[in-house]
């Protein structure tokens, strides 16, 4: 039932595109120069061409269709990666994406020409200002760490206005990476606030925490673990009480679109990603969006341009905000991102979205109780739109989270994260969305079920494996020992 | 519900099967004072057929570089992109995955990218490539919080020939980092004198620069270099069939804005940020980097490696905290690279030139105009000085059917920065000069 690329007979891996080239082979075409030539002056002349590939055009085809072939995407079968909301990218977002009236945009053209542009990030604004319960915009964050750091870089605007920066900033032990990396950045320091035994921020540990020196609290919610924070309320007051102000990580707001928003739980930025709410695609790594929205007090600071709308309902973007803490992108941000996420809200509208948050919370629920007797929850709560279980009882056997993951890839799925949140031995994190049947459920269940079975009977099994994909376990510590970075 | 597939049946059952009856009890444990209570202010959903059609009505409401002959630039370029870059980049077993974390599934992006950081090693002169960055600009910040780290300084420089949007990125982010960039003046549009001492981190000189005007940057990091600062080039990849590379020329890290490299004008985004480097600034670099490696059988693999340098292991001390990067425009600039091969490039490199210099001779025929900077040499873009308002001279041209450029504040905002890339046949360039030599008159 998956795709998943298998190994194939023949040769060891793909050879490199370099190693396809011979000198004098060519797919690219020019037409004939129709002006008179000029080279460039001797001291700024390059003296030996680059090393690049000289290959026809179908070694290029046929050399990335085949690395094409190797690859896993969520067109080819279930991909449950945690906090990443894999769903199915709607192929009409690529079709409108790719419209020349958006893709052949050039960033300098004068606003009167990009009207429709600009009227498409308005009505996006709009959109996600409702969805989230905050009062304006920037499209510029290209991801969401860069949302965040621009979240943090709002915060400190804010604070020195009001007399002086502060000093820390305070997240959950169970934070994505990205967040911590995020607040050095921005200058701040880190502080760690615990969880507690239900895998939530302890909030008496958290009023002791903070103080005048705090600028603000960083917060997905639901959490890493999956957990809706309950005493979200209490988390905000403490943080609002020393005059700090609350950043919320839109990792996760797959789970709570229509049910709650950030706004109405106190806090005061937002980013979201469009590539995982709003189902653009990964790309593989990227290009995703990160648009921050923030709250009437903190709209000020927000990065210049933004967009804007005259009386006569004419679009501009706005550069005069002298409170801006600048630019962060170099442009508007990844515009033609933002086009497929405007596709996928307005398809879906609100009750739409709502019914999306549901599914994904419903499927969760669903797959959880269907692994949690051999992969315990790590926490007891009810999960939302994922949940973090444990391999730890299959250590007992000698096999580990990271083995179970690569049995699956036997399978035929994609594993789930493994080793993340760090405050969970051996985590699972399991995110199946909305976009996945129950069929695909019961059978990823199952390969789960029987892995942890096969670490009973026959542990080396999943220690071997995977032995269908196309390359079997890489040596990462000699990747990184013997640095080979290049052809 | 569009593209969940559930039927009535799947939800009433698999509530059932966790021990629910409804829906709303999924959502119990958010607390009743903050629950929303009323459907989202939303437009309900649509159809396909109406979200296209609402969308094509919204594009069709915008000019675009099909519809106008572009001669804008300024940090984005109408450079051809061939059929076979979308048509392989836009497999959607690539770009329908995620950060390669299981790599075993995942050996195509890997390699992919591989191959990407070998072409940019090639390109540039330098021994090393991360996997992307998010564009140009952010690119340059990343250099210097590696050049902060490698050299423990914090004094930051900046060539006054830096794309200005460059200088305000850097600046954002230098409030966070503790630095204020120092830009030196370059009245002649270009070299001036940086004002180098013990305590600076960074020397930064683009090269083609803002203007367009090629910098003798090579003097300029000698001497940064002597001091102990690292030198970066912010570089257009595309002139490097014909100029000489970053590391040629003394660049300890050069960046670029990526997006001429296959990929489309967007407004502005989704771009690529380039940013090579020494093997010796190897450990500093920000962002995901792929390693050549063995599977337990012997057979060559690719990984994500250095990983701990990366926020995901290395949290508040990592050396950035990007995660998503721009993967999708590095595999595109792969392919556009594998098609140009260094021919192709080369011969790019002398369309644009040739190119650039026919249409900055058919200007300078118009009376009134000269170049920003006399005697100056150019690669694709030059900047002129117009006897009446650019931004003026701009919007004219629109109706005429041009792009015509980007104004600048230089020359009392009579200045027109002027980008001629492959795409312009004689023809434009001769109807774009005589319709600005009728909008100037």
């Amino acid at each position: 039932m998956t795709g998943a690329p298998v190994r194939r007979e023949g040769p060891p891996g793909e050879g490199t595109l370099f190693s396809l080239s011979r000198r004098g082979r060519r797919a690219w075409s020019w037409p004939e120069l129709d002006v008179p030539a000029v080279a460039v002056g001797e001291e700024f002349a390059r003296k030996a061409p680059p090393g690049l590939p000289e290959v026809a055009e179908r070694d290029l085809v046929r050399h990335s269709t085949r690395l094409a072939q190797i690859n896993y995407g969520v067109d080819t079968g279930f991909y449950p990666l945690g906090s990443c909301s894999m769903k199915y990218n709607p192929k009409v977002a690529e079709t409108v994406a790719s419209f020349p009236g958006f893709q052949r945009l050039h960033p300098h053209q004068p606003e009167h020409t990009v009207q429709g542009a600009l009227e498409m990030l308005w009505l996006l604004e709009e959109a996600l200002c409702a969805l989230t319960g905050m009062a304006k915009v920037s499209f510029q964050p290209p991801a969401g760490a860069s949302g965040e750091l621009t979240g943090l870089l709002i915060m400190r605007a804010f604070h020195t206005k009001n007399g002086e920066p502060r000093k820390k900033i305070v997240i959950p032990d169970s934070a994505h990476g990205t967040n911590p990396a995020s607040v050095t950045l921005s200058g701040y320091e880190a502080v760690q606030v615990p969880s507690d035994a239900r895998g939530l921020v302890d909030l008496s540990a958290l009023e002791k925490l903070v103080d005048e020196e705090v600028a603000g609290l960083m917060l997905t919610n639901p959490n890493t673990l999956g957990l809706f924070e309950e005493e979200i309320q209490g988390i905000a007051r403490a943080v609002h009480d020393v005059g700090g102000l609350l950043y919320y990580d839109g990792a996760n707001l797959n789970a709570i679109m229509g049910k709650v928003r950030p706004g109405d739980m106190g806090f005061d930025i937002v980013h979201m990603n469009t590539h995982k709410t709003f189902a653009t695609p990964h790309g593989g790594g990227g290009p995703g969006a990160g648009p921050i929205a923030v709250s009437n007090r903190l709209e000020p600071f927000l990065p210049a341009p933004t967009v804007g709308r005259r009386e006569d309902a004419t679009f501009f973007f706005d550069h005069d905000r002298p409170d801006s803490i600048g630019r962060v992108h170099g442009f508007f941000g990844n515009f033609g991102v933002l086009v497929r996420a405007y596709a996928y809200v307005f398809l879906h509208g609100g009750d739409g979205l709502e019914r999306v948050s549901e599914r994904a919370v419903l499927n969760a629920n669903y797959l959880a109780q269907k692994v949690k007797d051999a992969y315990p929850l790590a926490f007891p709560g009810r999960p939302m739109h994922e949940f973090v279980s444990t391999a730890k009882p299959l250590r007992r056997h000698g096999v580990r989270a990271t083995d179970v993951a690569k049995r699956l890839i036997d399978l035929g799925f994609h594993p789930s994260t493994v080793y993340f949140p760090l405050v969970v031995e051996e985590a699972m994190m399991v995110e199946p969305t909305e976009t996945e049947s129950r069929e695909v459920l019961d059978a990823f269940a199952d390969a789960m079920l029987q892995a942890a079975r096969e670490a009973e009977s026959d542990p080396e099994l999943l220690r071997a494996a995977p032995v269908t994909a196309p390359v079997r376990r890489l040596d990462e510590a000699r990747a990184a020992r013997n640095l080979k970075l290049r052809w | 519900m569009r593209f969940a597939p559930h039927t009535d049946d799947d939800v009433r059952e698999m509530l059932g099967a966790c021990g629910l009856r409804s829906i709303d009890q999924l959502f119990d444990q958010i607390p009743p004072s903050v629950r929303r209570d009323r459907p989202l202010e939303l437009p309900d959903g649509v159809s396909e057929m109406e979200i296209v059609s609402d969308l094509k009505a919204l594009a069709s409401r915008n000019r675009h570089a099909e519809d106008l002959v572009c001669f804008a630039g300024g940090g984005a370029y109408d450079h051809y992109v061939p059929s076979v870059v979308w048509a392989l980049a836009a497999r959607s077993e690539l770009y329908t995955s995620y950060t390669p974390y299981q790599p075993e599934l995942s050996q195509g992006v890997l390699q992919a990218l591989f191959e990407y950081q070998s072409m940019i090693c090639e390109l540039t002169g330098l021994e090393v490539s991360n996997a992307s960055l998010y564009d140009g600009p952010t690119a340059l910040v990343e250099a210097v919080n590696m050049a902060h780290a490698a050299t423990k300084r914090r004094r930051v420089l900046v060539s006054g020939a830096v794309d200005p949007r460059y200088v305000e990125v850097l600046r954002t982010y230098g409030r966070g980092a503790g630095y204020e960039p120092e830009v030196w003046e370059t009245p002649e549009g270009r070299q001036g004198a940086p004002p180098l001492g013990d305590d600076v981190a960074a020397v930064i000189v683009q090269h083609p620069n803002f203007y367009g005007v090629l910098e003798p940057a090579g003097e300029l990091f000698a001497a940064a270099r002597e001091t102990g600062a690292r030198a970066i080039q912010v570089f257009d990849p595309l002139s490097l069939g014909v100029l000489a590379p970053p590391g040629d020329v003394g660049a300890d890290i050069a960046v670029a804005e990526g997006q001429s490299l296959g990929n489309h004008l967007n407004l502005g985004g989704p771009y690529l940020g380039i940013l090579a480097a020494r093997m010796q600034d190897v450990r500093r670099m920000p962002g995901r980097i792929v390693g050549e490696t063995v599977d337990v059988e012997g057979r060559t693999g690719y990984v994500l490696t250095l990983q701990a340098r990366e926020q995901h292991i290395r949290r508040e001390k990592a050396t950035s905290n990007i995660c998503t990067n721009q993967t999708l425009m590095a595999v595109a600039a792969a392919v556009y690279l594998g098609w140009l091969g260094p021919d192709g490039l080369h011969e790019l490199g002398t369309r644009c030139l040739s190119k650039a210099s026919y249409a900055a001779e058919r200007l300078l025929e118009i009376e009134g105009i000269e170049l920003l900077f006399p005697g100056t040499p150019f690669f694709k873009e030059f900047a002129v000085r117009l006897p009446r308002s650019a931004i003026e001279v701009r919007d004219t041209l629109i109706d005429r059917g041009y792009l015509a450029g980007v104004p600048l504040a230089e020359a009392g905002g009579h200045a027109l920065l002027v980008a001629v890339t492959e795409r312009r046949t004689r023809n434009e360039i001769d109807g774009f000069a005589s319709a600005v030599g009728e909008a100037v008159r």
